[in-house]
């Protein structure tokens, strides 16, 4: 580990300083002069025809500055959808409007219909409650399957059908993957359902919408993963503000997750109501409002079919989704179960013909869209459990079965149009053989079985793509934004540094990993640099944070930036060494003068940056910053092979997790201790849906699992001490700084390894049982050994 | 939640005038009461905070009985009934988290009667003794199916006296989402007489399982009830397990207390 705290170092993360002491500043810290409070009179129906609100008894009641309905938003907006689908035969998909308040209808439990703006919360919530509501209840639709029948009653009244769209992918390989399937030696087919889940933030969201009317300029307060994205979405497409009247800051977020990338209706509210009431007005989520308002993430129902050689050889992969939107479409949920699940289809392996077909359906339900890992999950989920079963059919290894099929040679162009650049899959899986100890597994299977435990092993792989891009790609896919990100290096006069990234930090550790990154760059102490995010006012126009993005994407225009800042010192230390720039060096903050023993320091060219007495004038400006922007030419591919053991309790059903091992090629690595971080949470949530999670609708749309009751979030001791290993590392090869993004492995490359081993167990003691849904809570295992 | 009044009494005598208001609720550790509050699914008006008086908190440790002060929190209870009866101590230890351990009572938990919460189990299989402001109810008259007691409105229980058993122990299986039980199994053993008692999993909350208790008068052993399960009907259903999976873990959870009875 470099003893400068430059690239390579475990530095400890100075934003935890202010974390963990209760110094942060959350928006809910933020407390605006004057500012009064909303609160969402929610619906309680899962659908329903809106043929009255009567809020006349509510505006008379104690502290009302005024409410809202869906008649105080005409000529504003809908919540726009951020990406476009095309489907199979060249149609756009079904888009409905996304009001900011019901219209009309109510289609999900927890759609806001009245907004009360009060002078405290609960005077907001007194008078919600004597708003008077004449809603006839309609039926519901909340199973996908049920919702594409012929009569099926309609979410969307005005819409064709619950159909938002049927995907092909790639669509001209379809009739040669049916040819292939039909034709070969062996196909395994695997059925499943990749549960919904509510992501669950240790933050629940917030918004703050602030008004100032001398300079007709709004300010929202908010939760988010990307601010100015949200400027853009709801500055252009919702209220009609252009962006220099617009600034949006999103302090310090405690977890985002994914949930907090969208633009939400309450954003929308605060800001508009500021305005209308002339007054700051703010919303707090209640964890209770979270369940019902933040979009869900995963509910995919799915059959795949593998096809194999006797040798266990991949020939085709088909596999039919049925990908659940919700009521309506959150900002990025189209490209969830197309863009960033079909492509991943061919995982670490060499199949050559894959097709994938995904309707996407609209049910009574909270809206779905990206959460950890978005789609990744459920192509890695479906296709390593499919090779799992396939692998016990013929009775081939399921490493062995692997490695058979792994690629081998990059670049690699897959059938479904991603292009690997690099990987080395079999050192990953070298690795997890040595670390995991296989040979031993016998030997402690038996130790197990001593105690009445039936002992399982699960292993796996998984690819993931992250940095998604370049944007004129993605634009062709439907993006209706650019994936690119930028950063500002602003050197002061003395020579510390401020950057501006469009990067967001909420629990990754930008603050510490990204002067890391600048240190090592200019050879200064890391305490020298400060990173600034999360406030559209402070720094150029940027993209935020998901997709295990931002050190890869906004890293790499930080890295530019730098260069770019780096080219001009060089220049203006020439000029003071009066030696030909050609021949300056940086190295250690010192600029030298090759062959000679001239030097200057980084402090005394930054300061004849800002005081340029002896100073090139004709030909450089003074002063030094520069901001790039980075669109990447490809995505990255992180790849790696997990494995882990399990025991289960026969008589009850419930699993432990006894050791869990993942071995990770992120390419170059920072910062290995913020890796390590983003491994360890991302496991904890993959094992949380493994066993734990589940959102659960009734038939009638009511939300069942809608508190920590009945949904069951991972807690520390439902988890095992990880190993973690990302030694093998293979550098991405078109990013100025190799690396490819470490932030959603872990939940994408888990379930499978979990479900991968219960079912090793249950096999191994006799059962019958080829596969469980996730959760794999203990009263489904039981359920399963019953047969 | 909405608005509502707190007193504070320093007495017993106190707190059942306080309670004599029909607006008056009493208020525990608020371990339940406050959260239902919050949701504004109750609103009393009044409430009479148990916490401060002094003769409804402790425990007394007599010839073969112990007595619990309805304000006892699950935290004390754990602590100083661990020597006299370390499966009741073990019970009150693994109810919630320590936050809910240091505020929740006992007597709070019993008033509620969840057909989840532990402490039912533990008071039924010892035949405990219920206390309240004007008389003493015996554990097979005091439940009445989930969230139901035999108390009047305005009283109050003060107390709970148990028969401290020769042998006995409790096992839970926790919900995986709560950790209230999703079944769970006290029982005990003294005298000749077996009491096996059943939280979590029956429609009308805690039940005693007759089969199992004369089974294992005769033999008390874990083979004694082997493979022996109550029907399913009458099982709770839901998102957690099914009455047959419920069943089948009272037969399990049955045995693991036996198991644990004996050491
Ligand atoms: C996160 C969490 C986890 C929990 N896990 C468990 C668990 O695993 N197992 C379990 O058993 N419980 C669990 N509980 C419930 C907990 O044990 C509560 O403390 C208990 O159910 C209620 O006790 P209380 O003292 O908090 O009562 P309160 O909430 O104050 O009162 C509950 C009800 O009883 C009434 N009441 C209170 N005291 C008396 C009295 N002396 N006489 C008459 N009426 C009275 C109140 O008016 C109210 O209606 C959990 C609670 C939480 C919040």
């Amino acid at each position: 580990m470099p003893a400068d705290g430059g690239i390579g170092a475990s530095t400890r993360r100075r934003e935890d300083v202010r974390f963990l002491t209760g110094q942060g500043n959350y928006t809910d810290d933020i407390n605006i002069h004057n500012q009064a409070h909303v609160f969402f009179l929610r619906s309680d129906m899962a659908h329903g025809k809106i043929n009255g609100i009567d809020t006349a008894a509510a505006e008379k009641m104690p502290g009302v500055i005024r409410i809202f309905t869906s008649k105080d938003f005409e000529g504003v907006g809908g919540i726009p959808c951020g990406w476009q689908v095309t489907d199979r035969f060249g149609e756009p998909m079904q888009e409905p409007k996304h009001p900011v308040l019901a219209e009309g209808f109510v289609r999900h439990v927890g759609e806001p219909i009245a907004a009360v703006v009060a002078e405290t919360l609960q005077q907001a919530r007194d008078a919600a409650e004597a708003i008077e509501l004449d809603i006839e209840e309609l039926p519901p639709v909340v199973d996908m399957a049920a919702a594409l029948e012929e009569g099926a009653p309609k979410v969307h009244e005005d819409l064709k059908s619950n159909l938002c769209f049927d995907w092909g992918f790639v669509e001209e390989n379809r009739e040669a993957v049916d040819e292939a399937i039909r034709n070969a030696p062996h196909v395994t087919t695997l059925e499943l359902r990749n549960q919904r889940l509510v992501a669950n933030p240790m933050e629940p969201r917030v918004a703050i919408g602030v008004y100032d009317r001398a300079g007709d300029e709004h300010t929202l307060y908010t939760t988010s993963q990307n601010p100015h994205v949200i400027r853009l979405l709801m500055g252009a497409f919702v209220l009609g503000i252009p962006e220099h009247k617009l600034r949006v800051v999103s302090p310090d977020v405690g977890g985002g997750f994914g949930t907090k990338i969208f633009h939400y209706q309450e954003e929308a509210f605060c800001t508009f109501a500021a305005k209308a009431v002339n007054r700051p007005v703010k919303w707090r989520s209640s964890r209770s409002e979270a369940f019902m308002s933040d979009a869900q993430g995963r509910d995919h129902v799915t059959k795949i079919e593998l096809a194999l050689d006797e040798e266990g050889k991949f020939l085709a992969i088909r596999t039919n989704t049925l990908a659940n939107m919700g009521a309506y479409l959150s900002t990025f949920a189209p490209s969830v179960p197309t863009w960033l699940h079909g492509t991943l289809m061919a995982g670490n392996y060499t199949t050559p013909l894959i097709y994938v077909n995904v309707k996407a359906v609209f049910t009574n339900t909270v809206p779905v869209d990206a959460y950890r890992g978005a789609g990744r999950p459920e192509a890695t989920f479906q296709l390593e459990r499919v090779i799992d079963k396939a692998a016990r059919e013929l009775g081939i290894d399921p490493i062995e079965i692997r490695r058979r099929n792994f690629i081998t040679e990059f670049p690699y162009e897959t059938p479904v149009a991603l292009t690997y650049d690099t990987g080395n899959y079999h050192a990953t899986m070298d690795k997890l053989e040595e670390l995991a100890d296989l040979k031993g597994f016998e030997a402690r299977a038996a130790e197990s079985k001593k105690r009445g435990k039936l002992r399982g092993l699960g292993v796996n792989c998984y690819i993931e793509a992250c940095g998604i891009a370049p944007s004129n790609l993605v634009g062709q896919l439907g993006a209706r934004a650019g994936l690119y990100e930028s950063a500002t290096v602003r050197v002061n006069a003395t020579g510390s540094i401020t950057v501006m990234t469009g990067s967001h930090s909420h629990g990754q550790g930008h603050e510490t990993a990204f002067p890391q990154v600048i240190a090592d760059m200019i050879g200064i102490d890391p305490e020298q640099v400060e990173i600034v995010h999360g406030d559209t006012a402070k720094g150029p126009m940027g993209m935020g944070t998901y997709g295990s993005r931002s050190l890869a994407v906004g890293g790499s225009a930080m890295v530019r930036a730098a260069e770019k800042v780096i080219n001009k010192a060089r220049k203006i230390a020439a000029h003071l060494m009066e030696a030909s720039e050609a021949d300056i060096e940086l190295k250690d903050g010192q600029f030298t003068v090759k062959g000679t023993d001239k030097s200057v320091a980084w402090g005394d060219v930054t300061l004849a940056a800002y005081v340029p007495h002896n100073y090139p004038l004709e030909d450089l400006e003074p002063g030094l910053e520069e901001t790039a922007f980075y669109d990447p030419s490809n995505f990255t591919y992180p790849a790696g092979a997990y494995a882990c053991e399990v025991e289960v309790d026969p008589e009850t059903g419930k699993v432990d997790v006894c050791s869990f091992h993942a071995v990770d090629d992120f390419g170059n690595i920072v910062n290995p201790m913020i890796v390590d971080g983003q491994v360890h949470g991302g496991l904890g949530q993959g094992i949380g849906q493994a066993l734990l999670e589940n959102c659960v609708y009734d038939d009638d749309g009511q939300l069942l699992s809608a508190s920590y009751m009945d949904y069951a979030m991972p807690r520390a001791d439902d988890l095992p001490f990880y190993t973690v290993d990302h030694s093998c590392q293979t550098p991405c090869t078109h990013n100025p700084l190799g690396v490819k993004g470490c932030g959603e492995a872990g939940a994408i490359g888990s379930p499978p390894t979990i479900v991968n081993a219960v079912v090793d167990a249950l096999q191994r003691a006799g059962h019958d049982v080829t596969h469980i849904d996730m959760p794999l809570t203990p009263a489904r295992v039981w359920a399963a050994m019953q047969g | 939640m909405y608005e509502v009044i707190i007193t504070r009494p320093r007495s017993l005598a106190e707190a059942i005038e306080a309670l004599g208001d029909d607006n008056a609720t009493p208020l525990a550790g608020g371990q339940t009461l406050i959260p239902t509050m919050k949701q504004r699914l109750a609103a009393p008006e009044v409430l009479v905070s148990l916490a401060g008086i002094e003769e409804l908190s402790g425990v007394t440790i007599g010839d073969g009985e112990i007595t619990i002060g309805a304000a006892t929190t699950h935290a004390d209870v754990a602590r100083e009934v661990a020597g006299a009866c370390p499966a009741l101590a073990a019970l009150a230890g693994g109810i919630g988290d320590p936050a809910v351990r240091n505020r929740g009572t006992i007597g709070g938990s019993l008033a509620n009667n969840d057909p989840a919460a532990d402490y039912p189990a533990a008071v039924l299989a010892c035949d405990a003794t219920i206390i309240t402001n004007d008389r003493e109810i015996r554990s097979d008259e005091f439940f009445d199916g989930m969230f139901g007691t035999a108390l009047f409105e305005g009283e109050i229980i003060t107390g709970v006296r148990f028969p401290i058993p020769e042998r006995a122990a409790y096992a839970k299986f926790d919900q995986p989402a709560s950790r209230f039980a999703l079944t769970g199994v006290f029982v005990a053993a003294g005298g000749g007489v077996v009491r096996v008692a059943v939280t979590g999993a029956g429609e009308d909350g805690v039940f005693r399982w007759d089969a199992a208790e004369q089974a294992l008068a005769k033999d008390f052993s874990p083979s004694a009830i082997e493979g022996l399960s109550p029907d399913p009907s009458g099982m709770i259903g839901d998102l957690h397990g099914t009455p047959e999976y419920r069943a089948h873990l009272v037969g399990v959870m049955t045995k693991r207390a036996v198991e644990a009875a004996l050491g």
